[in-house]
């Protein structure tokens, strides 16, 4: 059956740049002998230690456990120690610091002994399923991040269709996933009939780019060594046909319409990554340690690594053979939606689809430091796959005007560099609508933070009142404490008066008396 | 059957009638311009703005005797959102007044503090701990940065702090290119 294609409107063609990293098969990173692990590596809330410093660790062990339902634990990535749980710098546009675990490897990389490895998904529940997948650490390793479990769940009375794998790997450079493809195609393969399993989905289809051929062999291989039933399906090379929402588009023909989720136009896509890093929890009782991160660009020894999660940017670039004298920038992620590092001391984590070292020779880059007026071309508009206008999302974002950017539907961009690629005045389009989202996040921030502090302050004031109230009461009744004393004071002084005077009458009495009894005395 | 029908309909109406006069009679009269103004406001709750508090403040510009420029911690923004609410033109900021003043928090340094339990008195939004004679701690999460517990501290050990950057609250940097004219 050949199926019939859609197209997104909008994306571009960009040079690919592929070729270079795909010479060499997966290269085994060499072991360092740190390891910095940050509690977040993923989408959503970082997660909670459960080691201490001193504590010995092995490979696979729990080492951080899952902080809330949208988080994800971490495991060790080999045998050794911790020796610090600490701020370090993480890979982050910001460059900023954040809470890490530091493990001091001991080379003997010995695996902990509770791995249970599942042997026939089909013995056990979906529920099941996706407890392991949780535990594994599991989150998506196509960009963002996103704790895989919670995309293995339906939601009450939703079916899945279609079960989409995205091997589109659409941004230049980056090939990890092709590589993957290539090499482990048997994984990919059982991990998605794992989620099949999962979701109780009715169809599982593979989307790939058309200039990924080996990679589209080898999983039609897999396929039918497997005798299962999945349709790997070649798509234009175009760029951004790996966004989720565009190769929905193309594959379904649906649209998933701003701020919806996939799975209620009963579609699911996870990248091709997952897939394997699910096979490897389920049927090896893996949990997500490591990935395959793309090394390219300016270098000696491009290629695909599979790097432990903790790994620095800097070792491993010496292992990729970085010449340092000629390095302008490098960056974490592709040239279209990663970010410069300010520092190679950062580790890698499970987010990290590549390195991209540029020179100013081989691998130019847009660097957008002089711009030019908007000519109101329109190119920008013509490319954005989500039909939105960044001209005028240029316009508010500049003019901080936040309501109307929002009007303009700022957030449905996927931030996926097309009209920054394509604007004749160079005008650095995506910094602006990133600058204007953070923006509009922190804003929110600072209103949530203002009603607390507002709550706090009239919950004080009505504590003074009643402070003050009570008080009051309190004085109130001492007062009259003090007057009744008072009173009881007068009645005994009454008393004591009373008490003398009739002391005082005998006395008089029987001094009235006495005189008659000398008399007498002396009469006798 | 019937009957019970139309006593229960009888019932819901009269009931109805009830509570529909009650809601007209007993009509709580706020005051929602003043509301409207005080959520604009940053609620730091410092007294800058020569108020004691921003609900005097914003009680005081819904009557018209405070201009809507008097807030520091709220700079610019707060001027502008105040103009937009009430329909006036923008006012100037003073000169000492920043345009996006920095977010700070109290820092107690706590080998010094005698706990004498002044700042706690001082704090308009609880956000200290401590009690007698025990050495104080600010909750960082709490603290609107309003300033108002240093005058009082009598060994002068508290200190405001910028608030903490990361990962979560950071944001990227207004864009900065040139400008230029096309030939
Ligand atoms: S492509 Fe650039 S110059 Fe053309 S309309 Fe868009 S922002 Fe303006
Ligand atoms: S970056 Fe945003 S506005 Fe620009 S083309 Fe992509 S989705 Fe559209
Ligand atoms: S200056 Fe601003 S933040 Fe401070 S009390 Fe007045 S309105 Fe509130
Ligand atoms: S005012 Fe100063 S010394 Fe007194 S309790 Fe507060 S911080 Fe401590």
């Amino acid at each position: 059956m050949i199926r019939q294609l859609f197209q997104y409107k909008g994306g571009v063609k960009l040079p690919e740049h592929k070729q270079q990293s795909t010479r060499l098969p997966i290269q085994k990173a060499a072991l360092p002998q740190r390891l910095t692990l940050p509690l977040q590596q993923h989408i959503g809330t970082p997660s909670t230690p459960i080691v201490e410093v001193g504590d010995s660790v092995l490979k696979g062990q729990m080492i951080a456990k899952a902080a809330s339902l949208i988080s994800a634990p971490v495991h060790a990535p080999t045998s050794g120690r911790v020796i610090e749980i600490g701020e370090y710098a993480i890979p982050h546009p910001s460059g900023l610091k954040a809470p890490c675990i530091v493990i001091e490897t001991d080379g003997n990389d010995a695996w902990c002994d509770h791995r249970k490895p599942v042997g026939d998904c089909h013995d056990y529940s979906p529920d099941q399923i996706r407890d392991y997948i949780r535990n594994a650490g599991v989150v998506g390793l196509g960009g963002a991040g996103f704790p895989s479990f919670l995309k293995l769940t339906l939601g009450n009375d939703r079916v899945v269709e279609t079960l989409i794998l995205n091997g589109a790997e659409c941004e230049p450079y980056i090939t990890c996933d092709d590589i993957l493809m290539r090499e482990r195609p048997l994984e990919i393969i059982k991990g998605l009939m794992i989620m099949k399993h999962a979701l109780v989905a009715k169809n599982c289809v593979i989307g790939i780019e058309d200039n990924k051929p080996e990679a589209a062999a080898a999983l039609r291989g897999a396929i039918k060594e497997l005798a299962v039933e999945v349709e790997v399906i070649e798509v234009p090379t175009r760029y951004p046909t790996g966004g989720e929402k565009q190769l929905i588009k193309i594959l379904t023909g649906k649209e998933i319409p701003p701020k919806a989720l996939p799975i209620e136009k009963r579609v699911v896509v996870h990248n091709v990554g997952t897939a394997a890093a699910v096979y490897r929890a389920i049927c090896l009782g893996e949990p997500l340690i490591s990935r395959i991160t793309t090394v390219t660009g300016a270098l000696k020894k491009p290629a695909n690594y599979e790097i432990p999660f903790g790994i620095s940017a800097a070792e491993l670039l010496a292992q990729a053979g970085v010449e340092e004298s000629s390095v302008e920038r490098i960056i974490h992620g592709g040239p279209m939606m990663g970010f410069s590092l300010n520092s190679v001391e950062i580790p890698l984590i499970k987010t990290s689809n590549c390195l991209l070292v540029t020179d100013k020779k081989t691998v130019p880059l847009l660097d957008k430091q002089q711009a030019h007026a908007c000519i109101r071309c329109g190119s920008c508009a013509d490319v954005c796959p989500i039909n939105l206008l960044p001209q005028q999302l240029y316009w508010h974002s500049r003019a901080k005007d936040f309501d109307k950017v929002q009007d303009y539907n700022l957030f449905d961009c996927i931030e996926c560099g097309c009209c920054d690629y394509v604007c004749p005045s160079q005008i650095p389009l995506v910094q602006y609508f990133r600058f204007a989202k953070t923006s509009i996040w922190q804003a929110e921030q600072e209103k949530k933070q203002a009603e607390l502090a507002k709550e706090r302050h009239q919950f004080r004031q009505l504590r003074i009142e009643r402070e003050k109230a009570e008080k009051k009461a309190r004085h109130k009744a001492k007062a009259a404490k003090v007057a009744a004393n008072n009173s009881e004071n007068s009645d005994k002084k009454q008393a004591i008066e009373d008490a003398m005077a009739r002391v005082k009458a005998k006395k008089q009495q029987a001094a009235e008396a006495s005189p008659e009894k000398p008399e007498s005395g002396g009469n006798t | 059957m019937l009957t019970a029908i139309i006593i229960l309909t009888l019932l819901a109406t009269v009931f109805g009638l009830i509570l529909g006069y009650a809601a007209i009679r007993f009509k709580v009269e706020g005051d929602p311009i003043v509301d409207q103004i005080d959520n604009v406001l940053p609620q730091t709750q410092c007294g800058q703005c020569s108020y004691p508090g921003c609900r005097p403040y914003a009680e005081a510009i819904a009557s018209g005797e405070a201009n809507i420029n008097q807030c520091p911690p709220g700079g610019e923004a707060t001027m502008l959102a105040l103009a937009d609410l009430l329909g006036v033109d923008p006012q100037p900021l003073g000169t000492e007044h920043e345009a996006e003043p920095e977010a700070t928090v109290a820092f107690i340094i706590e080998d010094t503090c005698i706990g004498c339990t002044l700042c706690i008195q001082a704090c308009p939004v609880d956000a200290i701990l401590g009690a007698a004679k025990q050495m104080h701690t600010v909750i960082e999460s709490e603290c609107t940065g309003c300033e108002l517990c240093i005058p009082p501290c009598p060994v002068d050990c508290i200190v405001m702090q910028p608030v903490k950057q990361t990962a979560q609250n950071w944001k990227w940097p207004y864009p900065i290119h040139t400008l230029e004219a096309r030939k």
